[in-house]
């Protein structure tokens, strides 16, 4: 449901004029704030606003896993099946962004328990963790949380092709769930590999196995502590027509690689379509390489030079200050990666899709890290 | 470096975001500041200042000041480490307080001219309201947001990139003015523009010359008019005026355009509390009332902010620094800078909460275990102290053998006899 803002150009002539002049007589009397800043008091999910949702729901899927039920602003657009959203949750007062598949149904009816025009995300909770963590144990319902709108090209085209695998191993489920909730309907010839620890972490299992059992999914489910861990040569076994099937694969990175290996190997990669939520993992280490991001510029540094002082030493035009972590003239965000603290030690890090803004003049690079500059 | 784009080398004050004529505070090879132990032996502090006064600190030995860095760095760390979801809300309740008060004061404002039995409640209650809430956003939000001080939050709405407050001066001109320059030179005599502001003579260490024998009409009217003057003396004004001539193109554009920041803001300000607000109200006819309204509580702001900065820069006991003390200096040096350069306020929690909390327990404890001097005092006091102090030293330092009526005479003369040649 969106509506148009106020002062949209979306409504006709004269109305649009006084919406206009109304806009502006409300940015006067707002100065140095903007009108959003008090409509956010009064309504923060009301159309114009930054995108936000207030969960209405934590619901437990296995012991670790969680399914978390939000009722999004106004200004949601919706989703395709497949896609996620980045959520910004403030964690001990800090925000905190990361990445989910979105498993509630596209159309906006209830699926699933879900009810009407909210949206829901699934996460397992990993060691260290933070964000999966606290959703799984400490959030609670009533909670605004940031959003993105959807985002993603891991979904299903149309018209849907004939046969279709589904490759998944622990959270890696959730896009999956996603497609199957919405359009397994119009899918002909569906068969999933899903892999798991044990029986009981296997997320959605009731929901997958009803799936199975009205014959409309070929379930197979590999439970890495009974079974091993899978050995992609034995989807000859599981799926032998694997090879003609198009192909959606999620979860940790070591399944991802093996698989896009044996795709390759098979001659058949352009049937394979994967989803990696930790690309890269950052790992804190002395000194290492910076890049700054717009200009194009990366650099060695060692652990103790301030990435400000190697920012400058490179040519890079960077902002600052008093050069001693005081006067915050010389902050940028860092897309990712991680800086340690040369006052305290401290390390900070920086997940893919996160961002966080640095003191240049008093952090230096621990492994790597992106700058905005 | 071979990625570099073909570029230059850029001095420090060029990469400098804010122009090549502020202050530089780089300091060469890293940072001194980064650390509370250095390499080189650090010079003892002289007993006395050249005013014949002594040194706050110069009973501290080096071991001294190093211990007070690793102690205040610890303090820093564990207020860091202690921050969380408390703090954060906080903040957004103290945020949400003042924008419902300033709209319930605005709303109230328009019907401002409405009597009733002979007083208008209206435009005391929403003047009153007004004031509080300009100031709750001047000093408990914006001054600290504008700190830095919420940026561990990662919210991008309260943070120091983002925040622009309700002042005369835009907030990217005010935070290198006060972060850097301020913060870096606390108290440094010929560094720190704000020792005095350019217009006051706060200090028996900074040189008396005429201009300063009417300090106390300087003294009130800045007082009245703090917001401009903050915005003039962010903007550098007095500089550009008295240097214009040496100065090249790139300053001057850079000056331009500062100060087209400034003007566009002072209007974008005045044009919310002296013509829209005020035209709202005419529907009750109370238009004349609600700008007496916004005036005054733009005035009552001004005072109040600039009391309660004086009395955290300039009554008796405030110690100032000398250029060259301040060569190498460590992080612990600093940080003993900043604790005798700062005077706080004793008084209540709503006190605190209105001066932006300003004052601090812990750094008392540590000032007097290691018997510095720990200035403090209710803001009266504070603030009866300091404009004692402008009226003091509007006349020039007392020394021995000449009277202090002759120097002015003498000054007055010669001031008289450059304008009388300049005429000719």
């Amino acid at each position: 449901m969106t509506r148009p803002r106020l002062g949209a150009p979306t409504a006709p002539g004269p109305v649009r004029t006084l919406l206009r002049s109304g806009r502006r007589v409300a940015e006067l009397l707002a100065t140095p704030l903007v009108p959003e800043d008090y409509l956010d008091l009064l309504d923060p999910l009301r159309s114009g606003a930054d995108l936000r949702g207030r969960i209405v729901e934590i619901r437990p899927e296995t012991a670790d896993a969680v399914t978390v039920v939000i009722r999004p602003g106004r200004g949601w657009l919706g989703h395709v099946p497949g896609q996620y959203i980045r959520v910004g949750i403030d964690i001990d007062g800090v925000r905190h962004w990361r990445a989910y598949s979105l498993t509630h149904r596209a159309d906006g009816s209830p699926a699933a328990g879900i009810p009407k025009d909210c949206i829901a995300i699934t996460t397992k909770a990993i060691p260290d963790g933070k964000v999966s963590t606290h959703l799984v144990r400490e959030a609670r319902a009533g909670t605004l949380v940031m959003l993105d709108q959807a985002t993603g090209d891991f979904t299903i085209p149309s018209p849907a092709p004939a046969k279709v695998l589904f490759l998944t191993a622990g959270s890696g489920v959730t896009p999956v769930i996603g497609m199957l909730r919405n359009h397994l309907g119009e899918l002909a010839d569906v068969a999933q590999v899903h892999c798991s620890p044990t029986a009981g972490d296997v997320i959605f299992a009731r929901e997958l196995e009803a799936y199975a059992a009205s014959g409309r999914l070929a379930l197979s489910v590999n439970l890495d502590d009974e079974h091993g861990v899978l050995d992609l040569a034995r989807l000859d076994l599981l799926v032998p027509d694997w090879r003609e099937r198009e192909t959606w694969t999620c979860g940790p990175t070591g399944l991802l690689d093996a698989a896009e290996r044996h795709w390759a190997d098979a001659g058949v990669a352009d049937r394979l379509h994967t989803e990696r939520f930790r690309p890269t993992v950052v790992e804190p280490g002395e000194g290492g390489e910076i890049t700054f991001l717009t200009s194009d510029v990366t650099v060695d540094a060692d652990g103790s030079t301030p990435i400000l002082d190697a920012g400058e030493e490179a040519g890079v035009l960077m902002p600052s200050g008093c050069r001693m972590g005081i006067c915050f003239g010389c902050v940028v965000t860092m897309r990712q990666g991680a800086v340690r603290d040369l006052r305290t030690g401290d390390i900070t890090l920086v997940e893919p899709g996160d961002e966080l803004p640095v003191q240049t003049c008093v952090n230096a690079v621990a492994g790597s890290c992106d700058i905005e500059l | 470096m071979t990625l570099a784009p073909e570029r230059r080398a850029i001095s420090p004050t060029e990469a400098h975001h804010s122009g090549a004529q502020h202050a530089s505070s780089k300091p060469s090879g890293i940072n001194p500041r980064l650390s509370v132990t250095s390499d080189t032996v650090r010079p003892p502090r002289p007993a006395y200042k050249k005013s014949g006064r002594p040194n706050a600190d110069a009973h501290l030995t080096p071991e001294d000041i190093e211990a007070i860095g690793v102690e205040l760095d610890a303090l820093r760390k564990e207020v860091m480490d202690s921050r969380g979801a408390r703090d954060a809300a906080y903040i957004r309740k103290v945020i949400a307080t003042q924008r419902y008060l300033e709209m319930g004061s605005r709303a109230l404002l328009l019907f401002s001219g409405v009597k009733v039995k002979g007083v208008r409640p209206a435009w005391w209650l929403g003047t009153a309201g007004l004031s509080v809430a300009k100031i709750l956003e001047n000093m408990e939000i914006g001054h600290n947001v504008m700190h830095g001080q919420w940026d561990w939050m990662r919210d991008p709405k309260i943070h120091s990139t983002a925040w622009e407050w309700d002042n005369a001066s835009p907030s990217s001109q005010w935070k290198h003015s006060h972060n850097e320059i301020h913060h870096t030179f606390t108290n440094v005599l010929g560094r720190d523009n704000d020792l005095g502001y350019g217009i006051l003579r706060v200090d028996e260490d900074q040189k008396w010359n005429l201009f300063f024998l009417f300090q106390p009409i300087w003294h009130v009217g800045n007082a009245l008019l703090f917001e401009y003057s903050i915005a003039a003396y962010d903007l550098e004004l007095g500089r550009y005026v008295a240097t214009k001539k040496r100065m090249s193109e790139d300053e001057k554009a850079k000056f331009r355009s500062d100060a087209k920041e400034v003007v566009d803001k002072i209007k974008r300000q005045a044009t919310k509390d002296y013509v829209v607000h005020p035209v709202l109200s005419a529907a009750t006819g109370s238009s004349r009332t609600t700008l007496t309204a916004n005036v005054v509580a733009n005035l009552v702001r001004n005072v109040w902010t600039n009391t309660v900065i004086i009395c955290g820069h300039f009554p008796p006991g405030i110690a100032t620094f000398e250029k060259t003390s301040i060569e190498g200096e460590t992080r612990g040096e600093w940080y003993v800078r900043q604790m005798l350069g700062s005077g706080n306020i004793s008084g209540s929690k709503a006190m605190h909460v209105m001066t932006g909390n300003l004052s601090h327990q812990r750094i008392r404890d540590l000032m007097e275990r290691y018997d510095l001097p720990y200035v403090t005092g209710s803001l009266g006091k504070q603030a009866a102290s300091v404009y004692w102090k402008v009226v003091e030293l509007s006349l020039p330092n007392k020394v021995e053998g000449r009277r202090r009526r002759d120097i002015v005479r003498l000054a007055a003369k010669k001031a008289w006899r450059k304008k009388s040649l300049g005429r000719f």
